[in-house]
């Protein structure tokens, strides 16, 4: 029994690593040179080297990193002021037609994207948006929004009734109330809901790859840079997929267990 | 609906007046709702709008002053067009199939976690890992080091001489797909398995149910909304795919490994033919449409989401 034990947990153990194993491998590649990056049999054992991050820092990578950083804070701020009222008035002091206004923000997110690039592209070339970081800025706001207003909401549920009930009565008008009342409970629901937008936003292709080049590029827009370039650069791109990956990855190894609420828009919790 | 709960008296605002009023002005309380919900209404449904406009219009983006009316026309090309209609089964095969192995495999992730054991949190961090790689930076990596017909992990690890890419481009897609998907699906299923009651799980051991027995008829029932919830919000995400055929194999050899997405990505951005892939997007948003309105229902159904609604 004992034994069994023992061994399904070297079993979960075993397989946890195979999964994760790519990104292991991703780590490794990213310290090599290419000349032992490419070779066969592959080679785990080398004498690390830092030259493919500096090598990743010369192709440019500091402005695309600038703009990824400026559209995940701008949008994921926009999305919070608009999402934490939007929130409250579902849940707490909820307004008619409730079910009906959150049916409509879920729908918004099975809309597929990529129905709407073509107006998108045409509308931003129209205003000068296209390649400019406040287009992905607008985007990333509405594309996070619903999912914040329902993940928001599921964390307002929670707020006890009685304790908005005293405030009322206590004659706290609705920014005092949600400031004073509302904040301090729903404060850590917030702060996952925020690290989830920041995933989404940091993370998207889509629209970045079509709507941006050169001056408002993203992250992921600079990874793709790699598909074109002539020759391989396997430990260059370990290096940029590493760096362009590790806010995400922290940031979504602390917010794992808000992860799943998250994508599940607050279904689950 | 319960949505009309009287207002509480808000002494603040109406001095003295103990009295609670009905009603008690309808705009107040949705005031805060409104620049969400219009600001949501204006990004997200005048694009569409438009896409519906340009669906019935010629229009090439290379050849200025093109455009006009051509009514159904786009739809009967689109129809006619057999890269269309592979680009069609290609997006149901990929998404069916990475839905299903990426939950068969969640579930078994999830069944391995379930239960304490040395290392646990750590073992958990680490299946989460793929899903917070870039996707783009996922597909570049799976295309490189993993399927390199040369120097690839694969064919090292499997002895074996293929070219991944091009003999299985839209497998090979599929693979990293469900490789990026797996972590989700195991954290879904993982919270469904936490919420079932311990008590009932003990009550079914003191009455002698083995582990299977246990599993089949308490487990199993249990997790199937939430079995039905992975699969459906896999469905959404995954029916959206367009990093990874963009980086692993740009829809081909051929259109071998063209979705819907990339497809209608060529058409409008290399093709420039807004008319016809308007047409293309909104019959993806007609069908989309009709798994969406099956979804909205059973979430709002097997979660009781509206429950806090009174």
């Amino acid at each position: 029994m004992r034994l069994g034990r023992i061994s399904l947990t070297a079993f979960t153990w075993l397989i946890a690593i195979l999964f994760v194993f790519p990104v292991i491998w991703m780590v490794l590649t990213s310290f090599k040179t290419e000349a032992d990056a490419y070779t066969d049999p592959p080679r785990l054992f080398f004498s690390p080297t830092l030259e493919q991050f500096a090598g990743v820092f010369e192709r440019g990578f500091l402005p695309y990193l600038a703009n990824s950083a400026f559209v995940t804070v701008v949008s994921t701020l926009a999305v919070l002021v608009l999402a934490i009222p939007a929130a409250y008035a579902l849940s707490i002091a909820p307004v008619k037609g409730t079910s009906n206004v959150l049916g409509f923000f879920l729908s918004t997110k099975m809309l597929p994207i990529v129905a709407a690039i073509i107006p998108l592209y045409v509308i931003s070339q129209n205003v000068q948006l296209l390649d400019n970081v406040w287009a992905l800025n607008i985007l990333y706001t509405a594309m996070n929004l619903p999912l914040a207003v329902w993940m928001m909401r599921s964390f307002f549920l929670e707020v006890p009734k009685e304790m908005i009930e005293a405030a009322r009565v206590d004659g706290a008008k609705l920014p005092m109330l949600l400031y004073k009342v509302v904040l301090p409970v729903v404060a850590p629901g917030i702060a996952a809901t925020a690290l989830i937008c920041v995933i989404f936003s940091w993370t998207e292709f889509f629209y970045a790859v079509n709507l941006t080049a050169a001056r408002a590029g993203t992250v992921p827009v600079f990874l793709s840079g790699f598909i074109t370039s002539e020759g391989l650069y396997w430990a260059q791109l370990s290096a940029a997929a590493l760096l362009a990956s590790l806010p995400v990855m922290i940031i979504g190894w602390i917010a794992q267990n808000h992860l799943v609420r998250g994508l599940s828009m607050g279904a689950v919790k | 609906m319960t949505t009309t709960e009287v207002a509480p008296a808000r002494a603040g605002e109406s001095t003295g007046q103990p009295k609670p009023r009905r009603h008690a002005n309808p705009w107040k309380r949705r005031a805060p709702l409104l620049p969400a919900l219009l600001f949501t209404i204006a990004v997200t449904q005048i694009p569409f709008l438009v896409t519906v406009f340009y669906s019935f219009q010629s229009w090439n983006l290379v050849r200025p002053g093109s455009q006009h009316f051509v009514g159904f026309q786009n739809y009967v090309d689109v129809f006619a067009d057999s890269t269309f209609r592979g680009a069609m089964l290609n997006t149901v095969v990929l998404t069916v199939v990475c839905v299903f192995v990426s939950m068969a495999l969640g579930l078994g992730l999830a069944l391995l976690l379930d239960r304490k054991f040395t290392g646990r949190g750590v073992v958990r961090t680490l299946i989460i890992t793929p899903f917070l790689i870039l996707p783009a930076a996922g597909a570049l990596l799976w295309k490189t080091t993993m399927f390199d017909p040369v120097y690839g992990l694969l064919n090292f690890v499997l002895g074996t001489d293929i070219d991944w890419l091009s003999e299985f481009p839209l497998g090979s897609v599929m693979a990293q797909v469900v490789w990026q998907w797996t972590p989700f699906m195991t954290l879904l299923i993982l919270a469904g398995l936490q919420a079932q009651s311990k008590e009932v799980l003990e009550a079914a051991q003191v009455d002698g149910a083995g582990r299977w027995r246990t599993f089949a008829s308490i487990t199993l029932p249990q997790l199937s909304r939430y079995l039905q919830l992975a699969a459906l919000l896999g469905a959404i995400y995954i029916v959206n795919s367009f990093d990874a055929i963009y980086l692993m194999t740009q829809g081909g050899p051929g259109t071998a490994s063209t979705n819907l997405p990339f497809y209608i990505y060529q058409r409008a951005f290399e093709g420039f033919d807004v008319g016809q892939s308007s047409a293309m997007g909104v019959i993806v948003v007609i069908l989309t449409l009709i798994v969406a309105t099956f979804t909205l229902r059973l979430m709002f159904r097997t979660f009781d989401v509206s429950g806090g609604v009174k």
